[in-house]
């Protein structure tokens, strides 16, 4: 157990470092020089001098290389290029929307997801199994950005129950309504993918070898679902939530961007229309970062909830 | 397999033995099959049988073929575009700028006068080129490195599936936005930023077959027989493990044409005005207040081509691996 622990932190950490240098690699294989992207055609020789001193950039490259390694290490992602703020400052600043977001669309997808998944393993290959596949499927062919427009375009603009410019006003009830419609938008996709998993699981599960037992000892159809089935069947959806996370984060960009939401989608889209590179880089690392950490927390958690898989 | 065995120990190897085991399915068969008893034959029905066997079993499903058809007439009205498209998709009127739906105009003008209808199956060009080209290279370089991952096991199959991992770490969007945002946004571009994202999960789905099939018979006999590695793997595993992979790819495709959308919404598409679904929500987007059908339109187009591969894709899937059904 312990060996199997250390040998996946071992690999997150190389890949982890991997993904740094190929960060590094990737922006510097910028055509052309970044100071003089950065500064425009206009910008006098000096100014661009100056920048490529400013970024380090006059260095030799695995001077570059090993300073922006060590900076890493200690939490410094560089100043942004257009406000001079650091990154690490303005990521932190708009972590909390983006998380609360996450938050709110994976409620939203379970509290849907299972039982609407679960509901259609009972009744396989009847009306109900057959709607909801197909309604499964439409959820999952969404753009992200699609669903939210449409979202908007029915209940706020046309029914106005929800602000078009999420996050405005102060109070609670204000900012329960600027979050509602994106972790609605966010929520009914990741619902989707949540019931055709938690569908496939249970009709797995119910097809197992302890559960014919259980129903012919007499167990009843309900205690055989809820005390048999179901627990078993949860496990491959926390797995399959963890490893959907990257689709969400991708999501989660499109979502804000739509409804206007602060978070770290609209941070890297901001940072691109401004050529940021120090910002961009910054989101990227933490981007990359985040998911290693997600997919290690989900490899691990597996094991614990699952006492049945091997550590070898 | 006993036949096998038996066979191995009976009498000396010959290559079409091999050859027919390649594809166990259809070897399999063709034992209790007592028209096929060459080997010959049995290769002949490898590949070409399992397809057919595929081909018969989506041919019963009605919401199959219907999404087939569906397809079918998408891709059929993208490659006669010019032949269709009423209007030049490029051509400016500020005269006739913003106007609903009329009978010179079917789907009305967005914001510079130009003919939705036109962009719309010209943006179709776009979509599906960068998402075909995208998930068929994908396809072909994650196949390859799955394989070889695979077949060679041990520290190359380590560092291969390190790299992949590595390759995972950035979610399919922000990985197009990073490369798309550093190459600057060409149809090139594009298409590696999408097909990037998708090595890693064709590797994978190569690989994991084709580690069960290195301990199989028909392997070991084609190394009896002193075959090359490039020749067992991909005349011989290769054909088994298409079918996962074209399963893959279907569903892929679907996501590449999702991401192309989203990253053109970003506006990180090919460059305006040349037209894509994603930038004309994007150009619509801004107008959103007064005029809804600028975004309903194309958004309905990427739904459609989306839903109805993912419907393919699954069907696919479910013929080919009833074990999976339904997972997502």
């Amino acid at each position: 157990m312990y060996a199997f622990i250390a040998k996946r932190l071992l690999s997150a950490a190389v890949t982890l470092f991997a993904v740094l240098t190929l960060i590094f690699v990737l922006v510097r294989i910028v055509p052309g020089d970044p100071a003089q992207v950065i500064l425009g055609d206009q910008a006098s020789a000096e100014a661009i001098a100056q920048l490529r001193e400013r970024l380090g950039l006059d260095q030799p490259i695995i001077v570059q290389y090993g300073a922006f390694l060590a900076n890493l290490v200690t939490g410094d992602f560089g100043n942004s290029l257009v406000t001079g703020a650091p990154v690490l400052r303005e990521v932190l600043a708009v972590l909390p929307y983006t998380l609360e977001l996450a938050g709110a669309a994976l409620l939203i997808g379970s509290i849907i997801g299972i039982p609407l998944g679960v509901w259609a393993a009972l009744r396989r290959n009847r009306a109900t199994d057959y709607w909801v596949r197909i309604l499964t499927l439409t959820g999952l062919s969404f753009p992200a950005f699609t669903s939210g427009i449409l979202l908007l375009l029915i209940f706020s603009i046309q029914l106005q129950w929800f602000p078009v410019i999420s996050n405005q006003g102060s109070g609670f009830a204000d900012h329960i309504r600027g979050l509602a419609l994106p972790a609605i938008n966010l929520g009914i996709i990741m619902a989707a993918f949540i019931a055709r998993v938690a569908r496939s699981s249970m009709l797995d599960v119910l097809s197992q070898d302890y559960v014919r037992t259980a129903m012919a000892k007499g167990v009843s159809t309900r205690a055989v679902i809820y005390r048999h089935a179901l627990r078993n069947a949860l496990i491959p959806i926390v797995t399959v939530i963890g490893l959907y996370f990257g689709v969400q984060i991708g999501n989660s960009v499109l979502t804000e961007i739509v409804f206007n939401r602060p978070g770290l989608g609209k941070l890297i889209v901001g940072a691109l229309n401004q050529r940021d590179y120090t910002m961009l880089q910054g989101l990227i690392v933490i981007y990359a970062f985040i998911v290693v950490i997600v997919n290690l927390v989900t490899d691990l958690t597996y094991g614990l909830i699952d006492p049945r898989v091997q550590y070898s | 397999m006993s036949t096998t065995d038996e066979t191995l120990a009976g009498r000396p190897l010959r290559e079409s033995d091999a050859d027919a085991w390649t594809n166990h399915e259809s070897a399999e068969r063709s034992r209790f099959d007592p028209d096929s008893s060459g080997s010959a034959i049995a290769l002949s029905e490898g590949v070409a049988g399992t397809m057919r066997r595929v081909g018969r079993a989506l041919a019963t499903k009605p919401v199959t073929l219907a999404s087939l058809a569906i397809f079918g007439l998408i891709v059929l009205c993208a490659v006669a575009a010019p032949l269709l498209s009423p209007h030049d998709p490029l051509e400016q009127n500020i005269f006739e700028s913003l106007k609903g739906p009329s009978a010179d105009y079917l789907l009305g003008t967005d914001y510079y006068g130009r003919d939705i209808l036109s962009r719309l199956l010209y943006g179709a060009q776009t979509s599906l080129w960068i998402g075909f080209i995208a998930t068929l290279g994908a396809m072909v370089i994650g196949t390859m490195i799955g394989l070889v991952a695979g077949y060679y096991g041990g520290k190359l199959d380590l560092v291969i599936m390190q790299a992949m991992d590595v390759l995972l770490a950035f979610p399919a969007l922000i990985l197009g936005l990073i490369i798309v945002a550093m190459l600057g946004p060409s149809l090139t571009n594009l298409i590696i930023a999408i097909g990037l994202g998708a090595v890693p999960t064709f590797a994978r789905v190569a690989r994991a077959p084709t580690l069960a099939a290195r301990e199989r018979e028909y392997v070991l006999a084609c190394r009896a027989l002193g075959y090359s590695d490039t020749r067992i793997m991909f005349l011989h595993i290769l054909p088994n493990i298409m079918t996962d992979v074209l399963v893959m790819g279907s569903l892929w495709l679907a996501t590449a044409i999702r991401v192309e959308a989203s990253l053109a919404f970003i506006g990180l598409g090919v460059k305006p005005p040349a037209p894509s679904w994603g930038g004309m929500i994007r150009e619509g987007f801004e107008n959103i207040l007064d005029s809804t059908w600028l975004v309903l339109w194309p958004s309905l187009a990427i739904l459609l081509v989306v839903f109805t591969l993912n419907l393919i894709g699954d069907s696919l899937r479910d013929v080919v691996d009833p074990k999976l059904r339904g997972e997502a």
